[in-house]
């Protein structure tokens, strides 16, 4: 376990101006005792990849209901990768088929949380992630 | 940047600018992290070159609208900026949720600009325990100037004063009147007074009010020949801004112009030292009077004692 609060940012990529669920998993991992740093809405994967290296934080989560997962997570992990920043933790939240979340957690997403996942299961899953990982 | 890197490392590779090294070495201050104190140690000895710009004022007075316009303006004329947000943390759960940066997105892609949000973690001034260090790591990265800007305060919150070179108090229409600006506290650490949203139709009441406290009020500010400017801005219109980037360079050049900038580095230092080793005192106290605290704690309750008794005999077993 780490001795400081985790660290999250919770982003909002492209045209989906969907954002009440994220806004609850936001209160959600507060309230779990989680720094969490919101990005607002239409953000690019640059932008958001900026945000989460400079707030340095442990977990990025991007949330999704527009479908365009498979164009989206690949540039993030690319710009992570070309900023020396592959020790953050990716993982993706929102409405997706299956298919796609194979294939995201093929690309290194940790873990995708669909539309049903309870609250409280997302705190741990972020909270045993960020275990596993260790100290940085 | 997968295994632990060590900080000594990092703090190289901050001196080029790099972004990853910067806000790791930030994080481990804002864990306390023992490893990362002799790094943290040469940043400072390193650093202290940046000229820091407080920016504080009441929850929705629009401190960060006016920390990401004054970015830009600043930015323009190639000064680099580090903005520094700080926004409280759950008193209940110890979380935050830091939602500054939102205001702050057209200058996420500027590799001039470097943004970082922190939460308070308890901390009680207006400020979080690491925000002092972040300063110094932002200073040494090169950024010259840094925009530190406290959670929205009420009016005791004045931290912020004794940790930068020039102090912005925000305040905006609408909120009080001019008792409230003839109080102590808040109003009196301005080195430069905005009043915000200045496009309505209110504000002119609250220039007044303020200049008219400032009228009664010379000798309060710490550079006894500065003359407090007030600032009407609007950051929906961009109305105000010029004057109010004019009035920090007036205050930078004034306050370093002489005698006066040795006495803020001073009190700068000093305040420093008193917060260090406030952290140090509280760290050392909690471990050493965790195995006194139940018992005492339990005879406080049941009325054996009365507080200040019992407060001064915790601290005689903890500390010796």
């Amino acid at each position: 376990m780490l001795t400081r609060p985790i660290r999250v940012l919770l982003a909002k990529v492209g045209l989906d101006g969907h954002d009440r669920g994220i806004r609850v998993v936001a209160r959600t991992l507060r309230d779990a005792g989680m720094d969490v740093i919101y990005s607002g809405l239409h953000r690019t994967p640059e932008e958001v990849v900026t945000a989460a290296i400079q707030e340095d934080v442990d977990v990025l989560g991007v949330s999704l209901l527009s479908g365009v997962q498979l164009t989206v997570f690949p540039k993030i992990f690319r710009l992570l990768d070309s900023k020396g920043a592959n020790d953050m933790i990716v993982v993706a939240g929102g409405v997706m088929p299956d298919e796609d979340v194979l294939e995201l957690r093929k690309m290194g997403v940790k873990e995708v949380m669909l539309q049903d996942t309870p609250p409280d299961m997302i705190v741990a899953t972020l909270t045993r992630l960020v275990s596993e990982r260790g100290e940085r | 940047m997968s295994p632990y890197v060590p900080s000594g490392e990092l703090v190289e590779r901050a001196a080029t600018g790099e972004t990853a090294a910067i806000g790791r070495l930030i994080s481990r201050a804002e864990a306390n992290m023992a490893e990362a104190r002799g790094a943290l140690a040469e940043i400072y000895l390193r650093a202290g070159r940046s000229h820091v710009i407080g920016i504080t004022g009441v929850p929705g007075s629009g401190k960060s609208t006016l920390v990401a316009s004054l970015t830009a303006k600043l930015r323009r004329k190639g000064s680099k900026v580090g903005v520094i947000a700080v926004d409280p943390s759950s008193p209940y759960s110890g979380g935050a949720i830091l939602g500054d940066r939102i205001r702050m997105s057209d200058l996420v892609m500027d590799p001039g600009v470097y943004i970082r949000s922190m939460a308070t973690h308890g901390s009680v001034g207006g400020l979080a325990h690491a925000t002092l260090s972040a300063i110094d790591i932002l200073d040494f990265a090169g950024f010259d100037t840094i925009i530190v800007e406290t959670v929205g305060v009420g009016q005791d919150e004045v931290e912020i004063a004794k940790a930068s070179h020039t102090t912005i108090v925000v305040s905006a229409p609408g909120l009080g009147d001019e008792i409230q600006a003839i109080k102590a506290g808040m109003l009196e650490i301005a080195d430069i007074h905005v009043v915000s949203k200045c496009d309505r139709s209110d504000a002119n009441k609250t220039l007044v009010d303020i200049k008219q406290m400032l009228t009664l009020d010379a000798a309060t500010s710490r550079l006894p020949a500065w003359r407090t400017p007030v600032v009407g801005l609007s950051s929906y219109t961009g109305d105000g801004y010029p004057e109010l980037v004019e009035e920090i360079e007036k205050h930078r050049a004034f306050a370093s112009g002489v005698k006066p900038s040795a006495a803020r580095e001073a009190s700068i230092a000093s305040f420093r030292l008193q917060k260090t080793a406030e952290t140090l005192l509280m760290d050392r106290f909690a471990t050493s009077s965790a195995r006194f605290r139940k018992s005492i704690t339990e005879r406080l309750q049941k009325r054996e004692s009365d507080p200040y008794s019992l407060a001064n005999e915790l601290l005689t077993l903890s500390l010796g």
